[in-house]
């Protein structure tokens, strides 16, 4: 296990060390002291290594993420896990606004509640939420599955494209174009599966799922008076 | 972008450590605003008095003397605690637009930052840490306070454009965004009688909330309003002599974290500038929600203009 002080070894250390990993690295395991809320800590890493930050972070925690596990023991400010590739990053507290942004694949889990635009042009990206998420989450999202185990806020779904959006608790609004469908076998396997890998007992039952109308496709004549 | 951190204190043991711990958030918020910083402060309230904070750009010659002509004027004994480019002038309550003639008068290169029967504000152009040591924030004491450093957007980088903003006594706001509608509601103000010094946006949001509190709203309603009245983003912080209130927009991309432990509430743009915070690691942390009104008061039994929404 290798442990960086990050308040006394700072984050551009921290970072290339990290980076520097690869394939068949014996450092397969890290743990970040001190990260006292700092912004940036564990991006960029592509390496199938774990690591563990004992504590809150800042603005883009994990970030750009390949193949790594990256647990956060705290909270994480905005844009968790943006832009993920592949891997895990399982936040343990809070997210704030738009965790698991434009995220191409890899799993982000947060186990309390995740705030505004939550899986934002999410891309493939997984995102299962323990608790509840804030308004404008999966605007525009384009692929991937986002599962809330509690209620979501306004305007859910804007605008989305083919993602998929498993609500168990309430939506407070959809947004356009997005609306209620059929849970059918298929997505039913989809979220026992996610539901599994993120440690949640909920049962897949229990949720609705919703996706796009696919209404805004295409230019739409009787909507020219709109623009 | 700006930094916003606010410390309210439930537990008043901690009061002499007020201007410590804020002056520690506020450094940490440098990066989000290295242009100018400043801070409101709720201090010592001496009974039957108003204290007006003036600041000049020649202190040396604009703070001799000050007192004891602005006491001639006003027909009474004036108090005066200078510190850096501030001072803060103690007068009789009741004779604060009087004395604010007055000093047109006598001193007109003299700004007021603020008036209130506990306020204090001191603000100035620089990096934080700079602004803290001018002044000293580190050994003020206090109930509560709240900090701010700015990143302009709106109008220039002057003392005056600096926050925290007062439009009435014992108010202050500091914010984070921008209003687009803030020329028009300006002119509406000004009209209305409220007296707005600056072409800052926030000081028409500051203003926006002491118009409506003129008018019998409480500080909560006011805030309320606010959602629907002003246009633009922003995260607000405000406070009153014995409360601290905290507003998002309903977009809500302006960042906020809140703590509470038993002994304060705290406000910060980001978590970093909690993290030094007593007992942290066991507060409460959260995120403020969008469109809603966050209040706490000293006062168990609030008069109408601090009742909590």
């Amino acid at each position: 296990m290798q442990t960086y002080d990050l308040e006394a070894d700072g984050l551009r250390g921290l970072n290339s060390s990290l980076q520097a990993q690869n394939a068949e690295t014996n450092q397969t395991r890290w743990e970040i002291v001190n990260p006292k809320g700092s912004h940036a800590i564990a991006v960029g890493l592509d390496a199938p290594i774990e690591v563990t930050v004992k504590g809150s972070t800042g603005y883009y925690c994990a970030g750009m993420n390949q193949q790594a596990t990256i647990k956060v023991e705290g909270s994480v400010g905005p844009g968790v896990a943006e832009n993920m590739m592949s891997g895990q990053v399982i936040v343990d507290g809070d997210a704030s606004q738009y965790a698991g942004a434009t995220g191409h694949g890899g799993l982000l889990v947060i186990k309390g509640n995740a705030s505004s635009r939550c899986g934002i042009s999410m891309k493939g990206i997984d995102i299962v939420v323990h608790g509840n998420i804030g308004h404008m989450s999966a605007f525009m999202a384009q692929d991937g599955n986002l599962v809330v185990c509690g209620d979501a806020g306004d305007a859910l779904g804007d605008s989305l494209y083919e993602a998929r959006l498993f609500v168990r608790g309430s939506v407070k609004s959809l947004g356009a174009d997005c609306i209620e469908k059929d849970m059918r076998p298929e997505h039913l396997d989809i979220l026992r599966d996610l539901l599994a890998r993120a440690g949640s007992d909920a049962k897949p039952e229990e949720f609705k799922r919703y996706g796009s109308a696919r209404q805004l496709y295409n230019f739409d004549v009787d909507n020219a008076a709109a623009y | 972008m700006c930094g916003i951190v606010g410390l309210f204190l439930k537990d008043q043991s901690l009061a002499p450590q007020l201007g410590n711990m804020l002056t520690d958030m506020l450094i940490t918020m440098t990066d989000r605003g290295p242009d100018s910083a400043g801070i409101a402060i709720y201090g010592a309230e001496s009974a039957g008095k108003t204290k007006i904070t003036v600041q000049s750009p020649n202190p040396d010659a604009d703070f001799v003397g000050l007192a004891d002509e602005l006491g001639e004027k006003l027909g009474a004994t004036v108090g005066q605690t200078n510190n850096d480019t501030h001072t803060v002038l103690e007068i009789p309550a009741g004779q604060f637009e009087a004395a604010r003639a007055a000093l047109a008068d006598i001193r007109p290169s003299v700004r007021i930052m603020s008036r209130g029967e506990s306020l204090e504000i001191y603000k100035e152009v620089g990096l934080p840490k700079d602004v803290a040591d001018r002044f000293n924030l580190n050994g003020m004491s206090g109930t509560h306070g709240i900090g701010h450093t700015r990143m302009a957007t709106e109008s220039a980088v002057t003392t005056m454009g600096a926050h925290p903003f007062n439009t009435g006594p014992d108010q202050c706001l500091v914010h984070n965004g921008s209003l687009s509608n803030h020329n028009s509601l300006r002119r509406k103000l000004r009209r209305e009688g409220v007296v707005i010094q600056t072409e800052n946006d926030t000081e028409v949001g500051a203003a926006y909330l002491t118009w409506k509190m003129m008018n019998g709203a409480t500080l909560g309603e006011a805030l309320e309003t606010s959602i629907d009245d002003l246009d633009g983003f922003f995260t607000f912080v405000v406070g009153t002599k014995d409360g601290f209130g905290v507003v998002r927009d309903p977009i809500a991309c302006k960042p906020a974290v809140m703590a509470e432990t038993d002994q304060y509430v705290a406000f910060g743009s980001e978590y970093r500038a909690l993290v030094n915070l007593p007992g942290i690691e066991d507060a409460r942390v959260w995120e403020p929600e969008p469109s809603t009104v966050y209040f706490w008061s000293h006062n168990d039994s609030p008069t109408t203009h601090e009742k909590a929404a």
